[in-house]
């Protein structure tokens, strides 16, 4: 522990309290980081590539999830430890960034701290490994570059965009009807995307699910669902052409922010208040009507007298409405989100071709659909299916698709996948090694091999030899100096990750690399831990 | 060196094969426990709370039995979530898709003895799932067209559905009672138009639907109590102290002459209140809210007949079927829809006094009078007559009907076994044991009325073997029978449904390869 002598040989205590912390430090400290790095890497290991199994995951509340996506499974994990929670941490910042290949980076993190673990043992400064590994993760990301292709796609031609969703869905438990969902994917985010300015706002995308039907009966709605119904049960369903007032205050007298009383001490002023409050409903309604509403739509709530003279003039109106979606169909209708009823005029009404409630199932279970916007940018993916979980998963599946498409609308650069841009790296970053002198030749080898574990899972999880698999295939790539060939995970008959079309985007690879070799460079350069201990 | 500790301290992880054996453990003991409620001879179960008074529910119904269980197994709980939505999305069939899945889980799990990878039997039993789907598809009957047809599958249907529930007895009674409720909807699939009241009292034999429309209520009092040619204002108002609104408004008087005159003026307010109302030359007033007594009295006075407090789902079935709108302001009487009846009575069900609405304008909304001899028979048949009403109404919108009685199983069982010589690979293995699941439901059938399975299923087998068979399993008589001239039919919607939600959760659980149980949040003891 922590023990220094003053000059007369006295011991004293540095850290407070300190004999009831424990302390790990030196080459101690970093074996016990490697180890708890790798073990959250061995986790998700088994979920990689197409053939990678879920994880069944009980919350504390007792909620289960079962997934395949390496981010939810981190975050669900309750992590403990701290290095573990390093990894947690980075498959997070992999999801903000990039969307896809979360499981991916964290296996990259853990192959590079074993390889790191073998060097430490052989003496070799960690400082100098970390800085191997950052020549190397540089060499590769160099290398992707250079492999890359471009490719592409317009509104018309859809299939390159895809078949790179295909990619990313053909691991998840939907891999069933990856084409449509893909397709669904791919048309939402063209539907919202800014191919000028080559950036789409996600948040337009509003993926809904609800239990029930099967996977197939899955829809891209070029609009709006709201889980509300209309605020009377006689109001019409359908209204074609909808003017729709987007109104954030409640039907129902005013309430001023200041405080007041309002005396009654007198009839009359009873009266007269009664009338003013018979009014003031009435002046609403009419209010509404007189721009030309034909849909009301309302944050808060109305009262019964309000709701009943809006059925009464034929004024369908939807109550309770969130505030998001408030703000979504705003942005589809092309309407304004109005305050007060004083400054509702017909120029800030929204339009919708069609406004409809349709049910669901056995119980009463209603949404509200817009559809045929006035601007058709704001769009919905409905997602259906068996159970919870399911639906739970869909919409983690759909969010990595949406993520990859709108990643290739940025940069339309892609790799081939099936491991073959990592097998491909690690050649690249082998040969380097040996032109480099000094000691950092041996990280930069080590390198090369943390990144054959990708490929290495890939096929162990698909059920080949791993180990024969990867020789075969790094020959053959080094033989025919192509970089297209890659783990042959579905069995189909062929290595060209280019006729299976495989492919996965380049930014979301290089990222994988680049966050990967970050963290364990942070990892590696601890050499003291402290903690406090248990009891 | 000691392995890190990842996880907080009463977290858990199971890996590989070991997660593997609890959820498919888990899931099996689920299947277990629902099994024996499979099909007509199938046994109850009884549910005791814990909550306050230990209330005890006995039912055949595998969606409200696993609702009630309190499970720690999560892939147990993936099985209970199916149940759940099948009952939301389709109503029946509940057990019949945990049974599904449970027994796909239990050929799964021999597969994966035997070495067969997960995955590989996942992609099996997905072309099975569609191949036993497309099967299915291509003998159903539809009998869309002509409506005498249909109503007699709609009846053979309802009979199917109650003969597994306690209803049994008295199934052609029900099965006649939920036909007629569903024909009424004309085609909508809300079910909350039909009414169920449950009165105990009497045999199962007396339950009756009425055409009209039954609200369990009081007439107030001194009022008519038979009304003809009732015209019936339906309302959502407060009819006790009209409140002010205006937010922050209050009465402060300084005398006790000015409190009477207040009260005065809101006297004055109510009875305009009610002036209008009657205004509108109504002779009924039905309002969901409380009517106080001077409000009562003044109606009385009027000669209207005046019910108080309807609840909000009797409010909008009585505008339903009177076609009149539920109203809340009263300024316009010439505007306001009205609703019309021919007759509004007070009668005596049991020993309780109703109001009876009959002769009613649109014929979308009646009532279902249920009797019995105990609370647990009435709530029981309701969920009975509910599982019935549901299946109806979802046959409706899609009309398409299948044979029941075990036969789309084997159906299925059949082509699913063709498709499985036909596969190469590994993955014939998981088309096989997917046919082995399908047979069995009719086995669990069998079983559970106390017939000879083995031999029942394979004479079964060999009659599914000619064209067109429409062989199935004849629980009462103990027999291989013909379904057709049975009349037992089932939905084809309820039953592809059962068929992919099964398939979609055993697909779920067998790609679990670790299961990692967060620690449980801690909760402050009360005690």
């Amino acid at each position: 522990m922590a023990l220094a002598f003053d000059e007369y040989g006295r011991p004293f205590i540095i850290l407070k309290e300190q004999d009831q912390k424990t302390r790990l430090r030196g080459i101690e400290a970093q074996k016990a980081n490697i180890s708890a790095g790798k073990a959250v890497a061995r986790i998700l290991r088994t979920s990689l590539g197409p053939k990678g199994m879920d994880k069944m995951l009980q919350s504390p509340d007792g909620d289960v999830t079962i997934t395949n996506d390496g981010a939810t499974i981190l975050e669900q994990m309750d992590v403990d430890n701290q290095i573990a929670k390093l990894m947690v941490e980075l498959s997070r910042s992999q999801d903000y960034e990039i969307g896809d290949g979360t499981t991916g980076v964290v296996v990259m993190a853990g192959a590079l701290l074993e390889q790191a673990e073998h060097l430490l043992e052989r003496g070799i400064h960690p400082i100098r490994i970390a800085e191997g590994y950052e020549m190397a993760s540089r060499i590769a990301v160099e290398h992707l570059e250079h492999i890359a292709q471009k490719f592409d796609f317009g509104p018309t031609n859809i299939e390159p965009l895809v078949q790179t969703c295909m990619t990313t869905l053909s691991s998840k438990i939907v891999n069933r009807c990856k084409r449509p969902l893909a397709e669904i994917s791919v048309k939402a985010v063209l539907s919202v995307a800014d191919l000028e300015r080559k950036d789409v706002n996600l948040d337009l995308i509003k993926v809904e699910g609800k239990v029930g039907g099967k996977l197939e009966d899955t829809e891209l709605i070029y609009g709006i669902t709201v889980d509300k119904d209309m605020s009377h049960p006689q109001m019409p369903k359908q209204i074609q052409d909808a003017k729709i007032a987007i109104l954030t205050c409640p039907f129902e007298p005013p309430k001023p922010k200041t405080k007041h009383k309002v005396d009654i001490d007198t009839v009359e002023k009873f009266q007269t208040l009664r009338q003013q409050e018979q009014k003031y409903f009435d002046d609403m309604v009419q209010k509404c009507k007189d721009v030309g509403a034909t849909l009301v739509i309302c944050q808060w709530g109305f009262d019964d007298e309000a709701n009943h003279l809006l059925m009464h003039r034929n004024l369908p109106a939807v109550r309770w409405v969130g505030g998001v979606e408030l703000e979504l169909i705003a942005i589809a209708t092309g309407g304004r989100i109005v305050p007060r009823f004083q400054e509702l005029t017909p120029e800030k009404l929204g339009r919708a071709g069609l406004v409809r409630e349709k049910s669901f199932g056995t119980t009463k279970d209603k949404m509200l659909y817009i559809e045929h916007c006035a601007n058709s940018r704001a769009v919905t993916i409905f997602i259906r299916g068996g159970n919870k979980m399911m639906i739970e998963e869909t919409k983690r599946s759909i969010h990595d698709a949406l993520c990859v498409a709108r990643n290739l609308i940025r940069n339309n650069s892609i790799v081939y996948g099936g491991g073959s841009a990592e097998i491909s790296c690690s050649i690249a970053v082998e040969a380097a090694a040996d032109k480099h002198p000094g000691v950092e030749q041996y990280a930069i080898r080590a390198f090369a091999d943390a990144l054959d574990s990708v490929p290495m899972a890939l096929a162990e999880n698909s059920g080949l030899q791993p180990i024969e698999t990867l020789s075969a295939v790094k020959s053959q790539q080094i033989k025919e100096n192509n970089p297209h060939f890659g783990i042959d995970c579905n069995d189909v008959g062929t290595n060209d990750m280019r006729e299976q079309n495989v492919f996965e985007t380049l930014i979301g690879k290089q990222q994988q690399i680049l966050l990967a070799t970050q963290v364990v460079k942070m990892i590696l350069k601890i050499d003291d831990v402290i903690s406090p201990s248990d009891f | 060196m000691a392995i890190e500790k990842i996880l907080k301290d009463d977290a858990s992880e199971e890996k590989g094969e070991r997660a593997r054996m609890a959820s498919f453990v888990g899931a099996i003991a689920i299947t277990d426990l629902v099994k024996t409620t499979l099909g007509p001879k199938g046994m109850d179960k009884i549910l005791q709370s814990t909550g306050r008074g230990h209330g005890v529910t006995v039912t055949n119904d595998g969606a409200t039995i696993l609702k009630s269980l309190h499970i720690d197994n999560p892939a147990a709980k993936v099985l209970i979530d199916i149940s759940k939505v099948q009952d939301d999305e389709v109503g029946d069939g509940t057990t019949s898709v945990v049974v599904l899945a449970g027994e796909l889980l239990r050929e799964a799990e021999k597969l994966v003895a035997a070495k067969i990878h997960p995955m590989t039997i996942i992609s099996g039993y997905r072309m099975a799932a569609e191949c036993a789907r497309n099967a299915l598809s291509q003998r159903v009957v539809d009998n869309k067209e002509n409506a005498e047809k249909f109503k007699s599958d709609l009846m053979k249907i309802a009979r199917t559905t109650l003969s597994s529930k306690i209803l049994s007895q008295d199934k052609e009674h029900f099965a006649q009672l939920a036909v007629d409720a569903v024909m009424r909807l004309k085609g909508s699939t809300n079910l909350e138009a039909i009414q169920i009241i449950k009165k105990p009292g009497g045999s199962l034999m007396d339950s009756f639907l009425d055409e009209g429309f039954i609200l369990d209520k009081k007439i107030g009092l001194g009022q008519p109590k038979r009304i003809e040619n009732a015209k019936i204002l339906v309302a959502n108002t407060a009819m006790d102290t009209d409140k002010v609104k205006i937010y922050g408004a209050r009465v402060r008087v300084d005398s006790m002459s000015k409190v009477a005159e207040i009260e005065g003026a809101e006297k004055e307010k109510m009875r305009e209140k009610v002036q209008k109302i009657i205004a509108h030359g109504i002779n009924c007033f039905v309002n969901r809210q409380l009517i106080y007594n001077f409000p009562e009295e003044l109606f009385a006075d009027a000669g209207v007949l005046a019910i108080e407090h309807a609840d909000f789902d009797g409010i909008e079935r009585l505008a339903l079927v009177t076609g009149g709108e539920i109203a809340s302001t009263f300024d316009n009487p010439e505007s306001v829809k009205i609703g019309h009846c021919k007759l509004i009575e007070e009668i005596m069900i049991g020993e309780d006094k109703s109001i009876h609405f009959s002769g009613v304008e649109m014929g979308q909304a009646c009532t279902i009078v249920l009797r019995g001899a105990s609370h647990h028979v009435l709530d029981e048949a309701e969920r009975s007559l509910h599982d019935a009403l549901c299946v109806l109404s979802q046959t409706v919108n899609d009309t398409r009907v299948l044979l029941g009685g075990g036969w789309p199983e084997m159906v299925m069982a059949k082509e699913v076994d063709e498709l499985a010589r036909k596969t190469p690979g590994k993955k014939s293995h998981a088309i096989e044991a997917f046919s082995r699941a399908l047979v069995a439901i009719p086995t669990i059938i069998a079983d559970n009325a106390g017939l000879d399975s083995a031999d029942l299923v394979a004479q079964l087998r060999a009659a599914h073997h000619k064209e067109g068979c429409n062989a199935g399993i004849d629980v009462i008589s103990g027999s291989v029978g013909d379904m057709a001239e049975l009349g037992i039919s089932e939905s084809f919607k309820v039953k592809q449904a059962v068929l992919l939600s099964a398939t979609e959760a055993a697909e779920m659980i067998l790609r679990v390869d670790e299961i990692i149980t967060c620690a449980p949040r801690q909760r402050e003891d009360r005690m």
